[in-house]
């Protein structure tokens, strides 16, 4: 295929993405719009995976360089993105789920063999 | 790049992880827009990331000493600075990683552009656009990104910084950079130039984000959230991969929602919040306006425990004053004693209280207040009127009535949390200064309001002990 129409496809997939991310959160309680926030605010972490590809195709020193600075970044967004948002939900609870500290520990056993599957 | 040589499409078990990835980030985001799902929705979305990572190694057998090292000392710092913040910090914690994004995505352009051109590559007017259009949006946010910290944290000022014909300036700027981005994809080169590019968008990232107000600041942090995702697109172009286009452009759109909501909260359309150096002009009258003559009610915690003990209804409208205080707990233990006693408790939260909209949840959430017992104000502004007491704590513009009959005040317009229809309204408060925003609030004067001065935790302690007091009598 031509470069143009790769871009084409691309820049297709794109629009496609915009609307299906404008669909997915019409309405949401202001309740977790921090939380929100910060969980997209990890999911654009994605770019390390760019960075992790100019890094490992580079051909020269200072592209090298840039590229491994840009991987360091990228992690950083990608991990402290992800703790901070499930340090922050993780406290978050219903009445019916209530009792102090004890109930920490439920949900948050619970949540990791359902995330994998 | 898209097309050239350089990069082919990854090969097709790639593919596949990849949009097994896009999958679990488009259903984490729609989990996470409920309080039942969310915390699974996050771990979903990381399982996403994972499977992204590890395909994205996988393809390649080069560079690891240098990307596993890299890395490590990424996630490292990540991790324990995410672990160490207090719930207090979040919005300049999102700033932060936010800035990451933007600064690697703006990385990846110059990368890549080096590598291109040192290369021996001529670059077309496509890959150079891209690459471009990825450095600016990156340095942009990153920039940006880094004043909305410092402003936050408050290393720097947090009022509006302005200086003569800001706009004009900024406009030129922008005008500039897109003749330099003009001049490389003619002439499909120019290291220098790329370097005066790169440098410039930062300049103006940071210009862009000077004149912000620390009280808009979580509005922008959103904005250039949503900037971060579109930039995340833009370098899946440069590097050929669909995936990243697909998550960019889901952030960047869900982020854009998120900013026109969390805007329309604070009454405050997004241009103004980009354009009108907020607060700037509020900052002046505000002392001045403590109005003479007019008198405010001061009251005890020993009067107040009984007005709580007897009520039938109280609301407790907190404000980030009573994070401050780091009062959460000790307002968590005054409801319970009071809720023991048959009064019906609710929490007021405005969709901005706190320093970010939902804010206030998450540091109602880690004082263990079930999140079903915080009311939005659409479900709480008609029980206010059946109100024996609404307790403000900490909180000032979101109860200041001048939002609904002064036109000239900067909130006007803004809608706010009726607690001056509680029959008795409760304020406590550290002294009469005016809130983050610099306002004057006359609901502190009203007849119905009694005000209880000293520390929020101070006060709140001895209303527990009050009320106890009342149980034994």
């Amino acid at each position: 295929m031509s470069e143009s129409s790769l871009v084409l496809i691309g820049f297709f997939i794109f629009v496609i993405s915009v609307f299906l991310g404008l669909e997915l959160i019409t309405k949401v309680p202001s309740l977790l719009h921090t939380p929100l926030m910060s969980g997209t605010n990890f999911i654009h972490g994605i770019v390390v995976i760019g960075a992790i590809t100019i890094a490992a195709t580079v051909n020269n020193a200072l592209a090298g360089v840039i590229a491994v600075i840009a991987v360091f970044l990228g992690t950083l967004n990608v991990v402290g993105g992800w703790v901070v948002t499930d340090r922050m939900l993780g406290m978050f609870r219903g009445s019916g789920q209530q009792r102090g500290h004890q109930a920490a520990e439920p949900p948050a056993a619970a949540g990791p063999p359902e995330g994998k599957a | 790049m898209l097309g050239a040589t350089v990069y082919s499409l990854p090969p097709a078990w790639a593919l596949l992880g990849y949009v097994l990835a896009i999958a679990c980030f488009a259903r984490g985001i729609k989990m996470l827009t409920s309080p039942k799902t969310a915390h699974l929705g996050n771990r979903v979305a990381g399982v996403g990331m994972l499977i992204a990572i590890g395909v994205t190694l996988g393809q390649f057998h080069v560079g690891w000493q240098y990307i596993v090292p890299a890395a490590a000392l990424g996630a490292i710092i990540g991790a324990v600075w995410a672990l160490r913040v207090p719930m207090t910090a979040m919005p300049q914690m999102v700033a932060m990683f936010n800035g990451m994004g933007g600064g690697a995505a703006a990385l990846i352009a110059l990368g890549d552009f080096h590598r291109l051109t040192l290369g021996g590559v001529v670059l077309g007017p496509i890959d150079s656009g891209t690459i471009l259009l990825s450095c600016l949006i990156g340095s942009i946010s990153f920039a940006g990104s880094m004043i909305a910290f410092a402003k936050l944290q408050e290393l720097m000022t947090g009022t509006p910084i302005t200086w003569p014909f800001q706009h004009e300036i900024n406009g030129a700027l922008l005008l500039v950079l897109v003749a330099i981005g003009i001049v490389i994809m003619v002439t499909g080169g120019g290291g220098a130039l790329m370097i005066v590019f790169f440098i410039g968008a930062l300049a103006l990232g940071v210009m862009a984000v000077l004149p912000v107000g620390g009280a808009d600041m979580p509005v922008i942090i959103s904005l250039l959230n949503s900037f971060t995702g579109v930039a995340a697109a833009v370098t899946g172009f440069v590097i050929g991969n669909y995936s990243l286009v697909v998550a960019g452009a889901l952030v960047g759109a869900s982020g854009s929602i998120l900013t026109v909501l969390m805007s329309k909260a604070m009454n405050r359309p997004i241009t103004n919040v980009l354009f009108g150096a907020f607060g700037q002009v509020a900052e002046g009258p505000a002392g001045a306006a403590l109005a003479p003559g007019k008198t405010v009610h001061p009251t005890s915690a020993e009067d107040l425990a009984v007005l709580l003990a007897y009520s039938q209804q109280v609301i407790f409208v907190p404000g980030y004053g009573l994070a401050v205080a780091r009062a959460q707990h000790e307002v968590k233990e005054l409801a319970d004693i009071l809720k023991a006693r048959g009064v019906r408790v609710l929490y007021a939260i405005h969709p901005v209280a706190g320093r970010m909209p939902g804010h206030m949840n998450v540091l109602l959430a880690e004082a263990d207040v079930p999140y079903d017992e915080l009311k939005e104000m659409d479900q709480v502004n008609p029980e206010f009127a059946r109100t024996d007491v609404a307790v403000v704590i900490g909180a000032n513009d979101v109860v200041n009535p001048a939002a609904l009959n002064d036109p000239k005040s900067p909130i006007w317009g803004m809608p706010i949390l009726r607690a001056d229809q509680a029959k008795t309204v409760v304020v406590l408060k550290r002294s009469m200064r005016p809130g983050f925003a610099g306002i004057e609030n006359e609901l502190f004067y009203h007849d119905n309001t009694l005000m209880l001065f000293g520390d929020a935790k101070d006060s709140v302690n001895k209303l527990i002990a009050e009320v106890k007091l009342q149980a034994a009598a």
